[in-house]
């Protein structure tokens, strides 16, 4: 993985958001990579800027905010400082989205057939006909039963999972080579979570689809990626392969966050609970952004931010991993 | 389908049984017209024999009931001031307000919408500023102030236009249009700007504010998403949902543009329907006034029921007995 040049680069971005109070950094210095055909997780709690990343990354970051630092490259080449026109092509060709709410994600008025036909005729060189044919044929990849019928039928004859399993289809059917999946089953029933995220695997393994997948469910994470950024505040607080952070997280916090899932195994009385909230954006302490609540800190958290540091078996922004640093 | 129309054809009856029984009830107690038809002098066997003739002595509900059945067949007696058939009167009117109400209801939704569009989509650019405060005059400024204005500028200072009437007309059947001939095209222009400006500023706020409302949804961010262009998001995806409420009001506002014509008929001596209802009304014509009443409930209750039928055109969740299942 560590020879194969990253399809996707993201080297300490930032992103501001101008208000009347002063600019808020809603997200600061993050960077990581996604290999051809890898799936990076992407976790934290809600406001972590995990959806943030992913509308900077395909160029829809809602105004006022803007990319301030850092830059975002596909193939080797920057993205992030393209034009509107020249990024357009980008998003749904090279870059798929795909959406947290199934119900509100499709255009009521139009049938799923001709949404995805026009997605198509966008960016692939095929006619109307040859559009049709390929919708049909996304249709039953992604599972839609009678396929040839349902073309022709429009979101709200659909139940919520059929939706989202359109909305996959519709991300992926001009072969992009690289997917954002922003909450793509919390709006979901439980049952349905498990099919639309074996779909969402098996399609992006076939295809050979990178996907970075943005969630707050850790089992998500656990089953589909390759590997995990734990997000706090704005920054990357561990990133490393899924087995790892999941088993033996390196940072207090996501060390915390793996500690709230429910073991299966053995009964518990209370699942461990980390106090205090994330810091709002107004309001990051100085040093470690995780510092008011950490059960580990030491002096050094209250006045420095660490940078990512090598943890061992992944990396982790906490000055544990400090060698020089001093306890106190 | 099909049963709807039907529904809702049974639904509008009773308003426009309502209506005329307003319209009847008009005879009967705004004027004598037994002492009109009369005239200064007469008898009281006249009184009667005219009385029994004309079967005012008949309980009031074979009346109505007679009132109705004539009205059916477009029969609603002769004008006291011109003493013409009212069906008439209306059908030579009829043509010189339709044509104003279409071409004026034309001019908004062709001007209106792409203004409403574009100031939705660049709300802080100076243009949009622009037709913001333009369309403010447009909503606070009476009608026949405008009018008047327009006459002052187009007609007396530049001569450009005519100030009244509709100039040259050609007869197709018993139809008169203004539209194929110069002078009635010239005509038309200074009227359907009045009537039509309130309407154009109306669709161009209520555009705008829908485009705003729909530019945030997930479906438009999505279609960005999907990096379509931004004519298909813009005018296809966005601009489709904002039809429903436009359709609308652009319904109704075009009933009023019908009904209400007078103001303007009034300004430039248009000889359309509004004219003759309020040259009616200085009469006390009563036959033109109550067919002229339930002639405009019908218009409404027709726009009204094409405004139904519209939205199951644009709006896919409204068509139901579609199911096929999947919930």
């Amino acid at each position: 993985m560590s020879n194969t040049p990253p399809l996707l680069e993201v080297r300490n971005l930032r992103v501001e958001f101008p208000t009347r109070r002063g600019t808020l950094v809603a997200i600061d210095d993050v960077s990581f990579s996604i290999s051809p055909g890898e799936v990076l997780g992407v976790v934290g709690e809600s406001g972590a800027g995990k959806s943030m990343t992913g509308a900077a990354i395909i160029g829809l970051l809602e105004p006022p905010g803007r990319i301030a630092r850092g830059e975002i490259l596909l193939n080797g080449k920057r993205i992030d400082n393209l034009r509107y026109e020249q990024m357009r092509r980008i998003r749904g060709r090279e870059i798929g989205a795909i959406f947290q709410d199934p119900l509100t994600t499709l255009n009521p008025l139009y049938t799923v057939g001709k949404q995805l036909a026009e997605t198509m005729t966008t960016h692939l060189p095929i006619g109307p006909a040859e559009a049709k044919r390929r919708a049909i044929e996304w249709l039953e990849l992604v599972g839609i039963p009678a396929a040839a019928q349902r073309i022709d039928s429009y979101p709200h004859e659909f139940s919520g999972g059929m939706r989202q399993r359109v909305v996959i289809a519709l991300a992926l059917c001009a072969e992009p080579k690289l997917i954002v999946a922003d909450e793509p089953t919390t709006a979901l029933d439980v049952s349905i979570q498990a099919q639309v995220i074996a779909l969402l695997k098996t399609l992006a393994r076939e295809k050979g689809t990178a996907m970075m997948l943005v969630t707050h469910d850790m089992g998500v994470i656990a089953e589909t990626a390759d590997r995990v950024a734990v997000m706090y505040a704005g920054r990357i607080a561990e990133i490393g392969p899924v087995r790892e952070v999941v088993k033996h997280a390196n940072h207090p916090y996501s060390a915390g966050l793996m500690g709230s899932i429910p073991p299966l195994d053995r009964r518990v009385e209370r699942l461990a609970q980390i106090d205090g909230a994330m810091p709002r954006l107004s309001a990051i302490p100085q040093g470690c952004a995780y510092n008011p609540r950490c059960p580990q800190v030491f002096d050094k958290c209250r006045e420095l931010r660490p940078d990512l540091l090598d943890a061992g078996t992944t990396r982790a922004a906490c000055w544990l991993y400090d060698t020089e640093a001093v306890r106190g | 389908m099909f049963a709807f129309v039907v529904s809702r054809i049974f639904q509008a009856l009773p308003v426009l049984l309502a209506v005329a029984l307003i319209s009847f009830a008009m005879f009967a107690y705004v004027g004598d017209p037994v002492a009109i038809m009369l005239g200064q002098d007469y008898t009281q066997a006249q009184r009667d024999a005219l009385v029994s003739d004309l079967g005012l002595d008949k309980p009031f509900w074979v009346q109505f009931a007679t009132f109705i059945g004539n009205a059916v067949q477009g029969e609603f007696g002769l004008s006291y001031r011109l003493s013409r058939p009212v069906a008439d009167l209306i059908a030579e009117r009829a043509p010189a307000t339709l044509e104003l109400a279409f071409t004026a209801a034309v001019l908004a939704l062709a001007v209106g919408v792409p203004m409403g569009v574009y100031t939705g989509l660049y709300r802080n650019s100076w243009l949009s500023r622009f037709f913001l405060t333009f369309s403010l005059v447009g909503v606070s400024l009476p009608t026949f102030l405008i009018g008047i204005l327009l006459i002052l500028v187009f007609a007396v200072w530049l001569g450009w236009l005519p100030s009244f009437g509709r100039g040259d007309t050609v007869k197709l059947g018993w139809w008169s249009t203004g539209f194929l001939t110069w002078s009635g095209v010239k005509a038309l222009v200074l009227p359907a700007i009045t009537l039509g400006l309130f309407q154009l500023t109306l669709i161009m706020r209520l555009v705008r504010a829908e485009m705003m409302e729909v530019l945030r949804t997930d479906y438009i961010k999505f279609a960005r998403a999907r990096g379509l262009p931004n004519r298909a998001v813009h005018f296809g995806h966005a601009l489709k949902n904002t039809m429903v409420p436009v359709i609308t009001i652009v319904g109704l506002q075009l009933g009023a543009i019908i009904a209400f014509a007078i103001v303007t008929e009034t300004v430039f001596q248009w000889p359309g329907m509004g004219l003759l209802f309020i040259q009616s009304v200085g009469a006390a014509d009563i036959p033109v006034m109550s067919a002229y009443l339930l002639l405009i409930a019908l218009v409404f209750v027709t726009i009204n029921l094409i405004v139904d039928l519209l939205y199951y055109a644009v709006d896919p969740r409204l068509r139901i007995g579609r199911g096929k299942g999947g919930h």
